[in-house]
């Protein structure tokens, strides 16, 4: 209880500190100002956060690979790719159209990934997230080629490099979606965990194992897509988050699923934040600041693991 | 409780069992024997509708098994495996609390939680239940699976080899709780090598061999010299030391 109090505690903290970090300070047209980009900003980076991290262990648990995220599984890359083309082939397309697109092509790019994945031989974890590397490189080079033949090559960088700087009121509130999304899939933590046993254990303890499987990647999928759409990729939230979690909590979803959400919205809030502070007055993308935590992060997870055996 | 007949069971065009009858008389603790390769793990999988049946049935309570949902058959039959390995990072305690997942859809009662500390004493893991699985040893990992598939409380419990990795100790410990499970009214079936245990423990005794049922019956009309020695191809003899049958494979 102490460790739920702590991470309130740190959440509220970041949320007020995300909230007077910036160019502009808070004096004058302040409220204006709160309301119409702080807020939204730190409301974005939470929402982003916790269900970029929950779709992470969702994946893990789908792939009974601990080393497995939406970015390394192609789901991202999958729906950049749907960006691409539904903006080519409907470039007036309305948000949620882009939105539906870039979350079916997520869809079939996972379901693809684990189908993949499957085929593998069981023995050696680390071919999961390097055939998902491989794999989700595949779809990324075909995006950026589709991309770069039609001019598109600068809305695929915003789709590519997350960041908050562009939020705004009425310009993120799909990222809702992700956030509710990771509440439904607390209903589903049980029922997760129980496939992150293993079809033959999942089978015997009377789960519909496909219908979970289904649940599982629809949820990814949509939380991948509408992150990517509104605020471009996020790396290594869903790896580096739910492994630390694991590391202390155990991975009984029904208990570290909150746990998961609360340290993945904290992450990227802080490294946002941290984006806001180290060049000022210029920016650094969250995605940049994660990508180096966060690959730093996962080094030293891996080497953990390695002395562990 | 459970009938076959006529079973077999294919992977890619090869048969792997053929011509199978046989039952599981209720009520009593029967041992699966045979080489290796007779088909024993995909006799007892298929009773546990994870492996696909070719042709045959198999007869749960005198109905098909594959037409009893998965989520109410699960109530009734419970199945250890050995080949799945374990990748959440669990509990022992949150792993056999998942033994009682088919009854309670994860909302425990005061009586799941009890059956959930029996099945941590019954196997003696009281002193790791707090301990993460994978911080155990290959054989505690074991118990702890163990522990699941009794939590579930089945009316038939299938064991798939459940003495690898075990030392004698907890051998006898596993052997001792399939006999309560007897005692509580249920029917278990149990892959066994060691042929010792078998012909001691076992009510009744199945023997298989090149995918087909050998013979069948006690364990002292199966075990026989002449009956093992043409199961396995190979020179056994049944001795009896004060009062247990011993097979001697050396």
């Amino acid at each position: 209880m102490a460790a739920k109090s702590g991470i309130i505690a740190i959440l509220t903290g970041l949320t007020l500190v995300s909230c007077f970090t910036g160019v502009s300070s808070l004096s004058g047209d302040g409220l204006w100002l709160l309301f119409y980009s702080r807020l939204p900003r730190t409301a974005a980076a939470l929402l982003a956060g916790a269900s970029l991290a929950v779709a992470g262990v969702i994946m893990q648990m789908l792939s009974r690979n601990k080393f497995v995220e939406p970015s390394t599984a192609g789901t991202a890359q999958a729906a950049a790719f749907g960006l691409v083309v539904i903006t080519l082939l409907a470039p007036g397309a309305a948000l949620w159209a882009k939105m539906g697109a870039a979350t079916v092509t997520a869809l079939i790019g996972t379901a693809g990934f684990l189908a993949l994945v499957r085929r593998l031989p069981p023995h050696d974890p680390m071919l999961v997230p390097l055939t998902g590397i491989v794999y989700g490189g595949i779809i990324g080079a075909a995006t950026t080629f589709l991309a770069y033949e039609r001019d598109l090559l600068q809305y695929l960088d915003i789709w590519i490099n997350g960041e908050f700087s562009g939020v705004m009121l009425g310009r993120y509130e799909f990222l809702w979606i992700a956030g509710i999304l990771a509440g439904v899939a607390y209903l589903y933590a049980d029922r997760f965990t129980i496939v992150g046993l293993g079809e033959d254990a999942a089978k015997s303890l009377g789960l519909n194992h496909k219908q979970a499987m289904i649940t599982g990647l629809s949820i990814v999928a949509v939380i991948s897509a509408v992150t990517t759409v509104s605020i471009g990729m996020i790396p290594f939230v869903g790896l580096v988050v739910p492994n630390i979690v694991a590391r202390i909590y155990g991975e009984n979803l029904r208990q570290t699923l909150p746990i998961v959400a609360a340290s993945g919205a904290g992450l990227v809030l802080a490294c946002d934040i941290l984006g806001r502070v180290i060049r000022y007055p210029f920016e650094i993308p969250v995605g940049t600041i994660l990508g180096v935590i966060g690959a730093a992060a996962f080094l030293w997870i891996l080497h953990g693991r390695a002395r562990h055996g | 409780m459970i009938e076959v007949r006529n079973l077999a069971v294919a992977f890619d065009g090869t048969k792997i069992l053929r011509n199978m009858t046989l039952s599981l008389p209720k009520g009593k603790l029967t041992g699966i024997v045979g080489p290796n390769g007779a088909g024993k793990s995909t006799l007892l999988t298929a009773m546990g509708r994870l492996t696909p049946i070719h042709s045959g049935e198999i007869l749960f309570d005198g109905f098909p098994i594959g037409d009893i949902a998965t989520a109410s058959l699960a109530k009734r039959l419970s199945i250890f495996r050995q080949s799945t390995p374990i990748t959440p990072r669990l509990s022992v305690r949150d792993l056999i609390s998942f033994g009682r997942y088919p009854h309670t859809q994860g909302r425990p009662t005061g009586a799941d939680l009890l059956i959930i500390e029996q099945a941590i004493a019954r196997l003696d893991l009281s002193e790791f239940a707090d301990r993460y699985l994978d911080t155990l040893s290959g054989g505690q990992r074991q118990r702890a699976l163990l522990g699941m598939v009794l939590a579930q409380t089945g009316d038939v419990v299938l064991l798939d080899e459940p003495l690898n990795n075990l030392d004698i100790t907890h051998a006898r410990t596993v052997m001792r709780v399939a006999r309560e499970e007897i005692e509580m009214g249920r029917t278990v079936a149990i892959v066994l090598h060691d042929l010792s245990i078998a012909a001691n423990h076992c009510d009744h005794v199945i023997a298989l061999k090149d995918g087909q049922l050998h013979s069948s019956g006690k364990p002292e009309y199966v075990l026989t010299n002449e009956g093992l020695s043409d199961l396995y191809n190979t020179k056994v003899d049944v001795a009896e030391i004060e009062g247990r049958r011993v097979i001697l494979t050396v």
